[in-house]
C-alpha cells in the first residue's frame, strides 16, 4: 500500500533532493579535482557553472532567431565547450603564474576571478533573473500512469528525468575515464600525491589541463541542470551553489571524485529532507535556513572528520 | 671521468631557499655498484637525492648522468632520462591499485609493457597476487617493494633509494636488502641513503659518510665497516 | 560658494566611507597580514557590528527588536564585543584549519549571518532592514536626544530647536568624518604598538614558520584565535559606523560580499598586507578609485550617448557598476601578479631576542 506518507515523502522530498544532489555532485567533482590536483579551493567554480547556463540560454535564443527550437540540453553542448575554454583561459592567465607561490595566492586570485566572471556576465546579460524554461513542469504521464497501476504513483516532471539520466550518463563516462584511461589514472595519481607524480615522470601540466576540461564540463552540466530545475538563471546562482559544493567535496574527502558525488547526493537530500515535518507538523528546519544545512554538515565534518567520509586529503 | 661512471656529482652546493645544506659534495656511482650514503640525521643525505632529481635549488656544482648534465632539468625529465627514484615516504599512490601504480611508473612510455610488468611481478612475487588491491592496503614492506618496482619500469640507468628500510621490521629489512642486491645483480647501479648503516654497508660496494652536509669519509663498504671511527659514530647503536 | 560646499561635503563623505573601509582593512590586516588567517567573511562581521549597534540604539519600533535606546558609545562598544564573541566561537572551531578551509568556512559564516538576519524577522525586521539608525553627532538633532539627559541640562526643547535651526544642516558631517578618522588613527597606533610588541613578533614568527614556533613552545592556536578575534572586533566597530553612515541597513544589499569583503581584500593587498599604513592607504586609495570611477563611467556614458543617438544609455547606466567591479577585479589580479607586496610592503619587526 502506497500510503500518503510515502507518496508525499518520495515525490515531494526525496526526488527533488536527489535532483539537487545530482547538481551538487556534478559541481563538486570539479571542486574536489582542483582541490586535489592543484591544492586550492577554487572560488570561481560556481561562476563557471553560472556562465554556462547563460551561454546555453544565449545559444538557444540565437538558434530560435534562425527558426531552430533547441532543447536546452542541445544548447548546453556548445556552452560546455565554451566553459571548458573559460576554465583553461582562467587557469593559464590567472592561476598558472602562482603555481610555485603559496597556495593562498591562487585562492585570492580565484576569489578575484569569482567577481570578474560574475561582473562580466552582469555587464553582458544584466543583473536580473532571466526565465530559462517557460511554463509549469508537469509530471511525466507515462511514469505516473505506469506506477499508478502498482499503487505507488510517482510524479516526476520531465526536467527531473533529464537531470537524473544526464547525471547518470556523465557519471558512467566519468567513471570510465578515471578507472580505465591513462589520463584519468594520471589524474587520480596526481590528486593522490603530486610530488610522487612528478618524480614518477608524469607530466603534471597536462594532467592539470585535463582537470580543467573535466571540471569545466561537469560544472557546465551542473549549471544547465540547475537552470533546468529552477527554470530561471541569475548571476548569483553560482555563488549560491558554492557552499553546498564545497560541503559535498569535503564530505566526500578532498581529491576523491566519487566521494564528491556521494557527498553531493547526501547534501542535496539533507537540504530537501530538512524541510520534511519529521517532528510534529512544521518542517524540522524552517525553509529560510535550508541553505544553512550544507554549511552545518561541512562544519561538523571539518571538526570531527576533516578527511571526509572516504578518507581524502587533509592539508 | 671514468667511462664506467654512471652518475657523478661534482662539488654540489644546494639547499632549500636561502639555507645551504650541501657544501661541495662529490659522489659517484659506477657501473654495477651499490653505493650507500650514511650519516647522522640532518646531515643532508636525502637532500642529495632531491638535488639529483631536480626538486630543489642547486647553487653550484654539476650532476652528470653518464655524459649528460642533468642539473637544471625538470624532475619529470630527469626521470625520463633514466634516473629511477624511490622516495622515503609516500612513495606509492595509495588510492590506486598495485597495477595502476606500475602503470603510473611507466607514464612516459607509449608501447605495450605487459612483458615488463610480468618481469617485475616475477621479481616481486608478493605483488603479483595483489595486482588489483589498493596500494594503501599493502604492508610497509610490500609498499616499499611496489615503490621499487614502479621505479624500475622505465629501464632506469641508476636507481636512487631514499632510506628503503626506514620503519620496517627486521624481517622486512633483510628482505628489502636482499631485493636490492637482486636488482643490482641484474645490472642496475644503485645509490641509496640509509639509516641502518651496518647492514647497508654490508651489501654496498662503496660508501660515503656525510656529516653536516660535507663528505667526511669515503671507502669500500668493507673498509668503512671496519673503520673504528665510523663504527663509533654510526654503527654502534644502529643497524 | 554652493559648488565649494558641494565639494566639501563630497570630500567629507569620501573621508567617512574611506575611514570605515580603513577600519575594515586594518581589522583584516590583523587577521591576514599579522596572523595569515584568510577571512572571506568580512561582510559578516561588519553586519554583526552594524546590526548590534542598530538594534541597541534605535528608538522603539514596531518592526524590530529595540527601544533600548542605549547611548551611542555603548552601542559601538557592544558592536565590538558582539563581533568578538562570534569570532571567538568561529575561531575555536575553524582556526586550526588550513587557510583554504578557513576561507570556505568564513564565507559560510557570512552567509549564515545573512540568513539569520533575513529570517529572524521579529528581531531584525528581515529583508526590509532597520531604518533611522542614530548617527554620532547628527543624533543631537533628534528630539529624543535633546529632550533627555544630558542635553536637557543645557537648554530646553525650544532652545535646542532654535540652535539647530541657526546652524547649517550639514554641521555634523565634518564632525562625523573627523570622529571616524580619529578612530582610524587610534586603531593604527594601537596596532603599531601591538605589532612590535612581543605578541606581534610572535605572530610574525608563527606566520613564518608555524611548526618551529609550535616547537619553541608557543601556543600557536591560541595566538591565532586572539588575532582573529581582534580583527573581528575592529570590523565590528567599522560595521557600527557603517550602519550610522547609511542610517538604513538590510541583510543583502548593504552587506553584499563583493562590496564589503572583496573590496576590503583589494584594499589590503593593494596597500600592502602586513603593513598597517598600507592598509589605511589602500583603503582610501581604492575607495577613491572606486567612487571616482563612478564619475568616469557616467561621463563616458554621457559622451557615448551624445555621439551615438541610437544607444540606449539606460542599459549602460544600469550596468556601469558591474564594469567598475570588473575593473577592480582585474586591478586585483594585476597587483597580485606584478606587485604582490603592495604599495607599502610589510616591514618586519626584528625577530631576534625573546618573543
Amino acid at each position: 500500500m502506497w500510503e500518503s506518507f510515502w507518496f508525499e515523502f518520495i515525490n515531494f522530498y526525496f526526488i527533488p533532493g536527489l535532483v539537487l544532489g545530482c547538481i551538487y555532485a556534478l559541481g563538486a567533482i570539479g571542486i574536489t579535482l582542483t582541490f586535489g590536483i592543484l591544492r586550492f579551493a577554487n572560488f570561481a567554480h560556481g561562476e563557471i557553472m553560472m556562465t554556462s547556463s547563460y551561454l546555453t540560454w544565449e545559444f538557444v535564443l540565437v538558434a530560435s532567431s534562425f527558426g531552430l527550437i533547441l532543447h536546452p540540453i542541445i544548447g548546453a553542448i556548445p556552452a560546455s565547450i565554451c566553459a571548458i575554454f573559460l576554465a583553461l583561459i582562467v587557469d593559464r592567465f590567472f592561476y598558472k603564474p602562482f603555481r610555485n607561490s603559496p597556495t593562498i595566492m591562487i585562492v585570492i586570485a580565484s576569489f578575484g576571478m569569482m567577481l570578474i566572471i560574475r561582473s562580466l556576465v552582469q555587464v553582458i546579460w544584466g543583473p536580473n533573473q532571466i526565465t530559462f524554461v517557460k511554463g509549469i513542469a508537469k509530471p511525466n504521464h507515462f511514469i505516473k500512469d505506469f506506477t499508478s497501476n502498482f499503487d505507488m504513483m510517482l510524479l516526476i516532471p520531465n526536467k527531473h528525468i533529464s537531470i537524473l539520466l544526464g547525471t547518470i550518463i556523465i557519471m558512467l563516462v566519468f567513471n570510465y575515464l578515471l578507472s580505465s584511461t591513462k589520463i584519468g589514472k594520471g589524474m587520480r595519481a596526481v590528486s593522490d600525491n603530486p610530488n610522487l607524480a612528478e618524480v614518477s615522470g608524469i607530466n603534471v601540466e597536462n594532467i592539470v589541463k585535463a582537470t580543467w576540461v573535466v571540471g569545466g564540463f561537469c560544472a557546465a552540466a551542473a549549471g544547465v541542470f540547475l537552470a533546468l530545475d529552477t527554470q530561471f538563471i541569475e548571476s548569483t546562482m553560482g555563488f549560491r551553489m558554492l557552499l553546498p559544493m564545497f560541503a559535498a567535496a569535503i564530505l566526500g574527502g578532498i581529491g576523491r571524485p566519487f566521494g564528491a558525488v556521494a557527498g553531493g547526493l547526501i547534501i542535496g537530500l539533507a537540504e530537501e529532507l530538512s524541510a520534511y515535518p519529521w517532528l510534529g507538523n512544521g518542517p524540522v528546519i524552517s525553509p529560510g535556513y535550508k541553505s544553512g544545512v550544507a554549511f552545518s554538515i561541512m562544519v561538523l565534518m571539518l571538526i570531527f572528520r576533516p578527511s571526509g567520509l572516504f578518507r581524502g586529503k587533509v592539508f | 671521468m671514468n667511462s664506467d661512471t654512471i652518475l657523478s656529482i661534482n662539488k654540489l652546493v644546494a639547499g632549500y631557499g636561502e639555507t645551504e645544506i650541501l657544501h661541495k659534495i662529490s659522489i659517484s656511482v659506477n657501473k654495477n655498484e651499490i653505493v650507500s650514503i650514511i650519516g647522522p640525521n640532518g646531515a643532508g643525505k636525502s637532500t642529495i637525492l632531491k638535488a639529483i632529481l631536480g626538486t630543489l635549488n642547486i647553487k653550484s656544482g654539476e650532476i652528470f648522468l653518464k655524459k649528460t648534465k642533468i642539473n637544471g632539468v625538470k624532475p619529470s625529465d630527469v626521470v625520463k632520462k633514466g634516473v629511477g627514484y624511490v622516495p622515503q615516504t609516500d612513495n606509492v599512490f595509495v588510492s590506486l591499485s598495485v597495477h595502476e601504480n606500475l602503470e603510473m611508473g611507466a607514464w612516459t612510455i607509449e608501447n605495450n609493457l605487459n612483458d615488463k610488468f610480468e618481469e617485475l611481478y616475477n621479481l616481486f612475487p608478493d605483488l603479483k597476487d595483489k595486482k588489483k588491491q589498493l596500494a594503501g592496503q599493502l604492508s610497509g614492506g610490500q609498499r616499499q617493494m611496489l615503490a621499487m618496482a614502479k621505479a624500475l619500469i622505465l629501464d632506469a640507468k641508476v636507481l636512487l633509494l631514499d632510506e628503503p628500510t626506514a620503519g620496517l621490521s627486521p624481517k622486512y629489512r633483510l628482505e628489502i636488502f636482499d631485493t636490492i642486491q637482486r636488482i643490482n645483480k641484474s645490472g642496475l647501479p644503485i645509490l641509496m641513503v640509509e639509516q641502518n648503516a651496518k647492514q647497508a654497508l654490508q651489501i654496498s660496494h662503496r660508501g660515503y659518510v656525510l656529516v653536516d652536509g660535507s663528505n667526511r669519509y669515503t671507502g669500500t663498504g668493507a673498509e668503512l665497516s671496519a673503520d673504528p671511527e665510523v663504527a663509533r659514530m654510526f654503527l654502534g647503536s644502529r643497524g | 560658494m554652493e559648488i565649494f560646499l558641494g565639494y566639501f561635503l563630497y570630500a567629507m563623505s569620501l573621508l567617512t566611507v574611506g575611514g570605515i573601509y580603513a577600519l575594515l582593512a586594518l581589522g583584516l590586516n590583523v587577521q591576514w597580514g599579522f596572523a595569515g588567517l584568510f577571512n572571506a567573511g568580512v561582510a559578516g562581521f561588519a553586519a554583526i557590528g552594524a546590526y548590534t549597534y542598530a538594534l541597541l540604539t534605535t528608538a522603539e519600533s514596531q518592526f524590530h527588536f529595540g527601544g533600548l535606546e542605549l547611548p551611542l558609545v555603548v552601542g559601538d562598544i557592544l558592536a565590538m564585543i558582539f563581533a568578538g564573541i562570534v569570532a571567538t566561537i568561529i575561531g575555536l572551531i575553524c582556526i586550526r584549519l588550513r587557510a583554504d578551509y578557513l576561507a570556505i568556512a568564513t564565507i559560510g559564516i557570512a552567509e549564515i549571518i545573512k540568513l539569520i538576519l533575513k529570517n529572524e524577522t521579529n528581531i531584525t525586521n528581515g529583508p526590509r532592514g532597520i531604518n533611522k539608525i542614530p548617527r554620532t553627532w547628527e543624533h543631537f538633532t533628534e528630539e529624543r536626544f535633546y529632550t533627555n539627559f544630558p542635553m536637557n541640562l543645557f537648554s530646553n526643547q525650544k532652545g535646542w530647536e532654535a540652535f539647530f535651526a541657526s546652524i547649517p544642516k550639514w554641521w555634523w558631517q565634518p564632525f562625523f568624518a573627523i570622529t571616524i578618522i580619529l578612530i582610524v588613527i587610534i586603531t593604527y597606533f594601537f596596532l603599531e604598538k601591538l605589532r612590535v610588541s612581543p605578541w606581534g613578533r610572535m605572530m610574525t614568527a608563527i606566520r613564518e614558520n608555524e611548526k618551529a614556533a609550535a616547537a619553541a613552545g608557543k601556543n600557536v592556536t591560541k595566538r591565532r584565535i586572539e588575532a582573529f578575534i581582534l580583527g573581528a572586533v575592529i570590523m565590528g566597530l567599522a560595521g557600527a559606523f557603517l550602519g550610522q553612515h547609511l542610517r538604513l541597513i538590510e541583510p543583502t544589499q548593504t552587506f553584499d560580499p563583493s562590496k564589503m569583503t572583496f573590496l576590503v581584500w583589494v584594499m589590503l593587498i593593494a596597500g600592502g598586507s602586513g603593513n598597517n599604513k598600507g592598509a589605511i592607504l589602500g583603503a582610501f586609495l581604492i575607495w577613491f578609485v572606486w567612487s571616482s570611477s563612478e564619475l568616469v563611467t557616467n561621463g563616458v556614458i554621457e559622451i557615448l550617448a551624445t555621439m551615438f543617438d541610437s544607444i540606449d544609455i539606460s542599459i549602460l547606466k544600469n550596468r556601469a557598476g558591474f564594469i567598475r567591479m570588473l575593473f577592480i577585479g582585474l586591478l586585483l589580479q594585476l597587483i597580485l601578479q606584478r606587485y604582490p607586496k603592495g604599495i607599502l610592503p610589510e616591514k618586519r619587526p626584528a625577530i631576534s631576542g625573546k618573543y
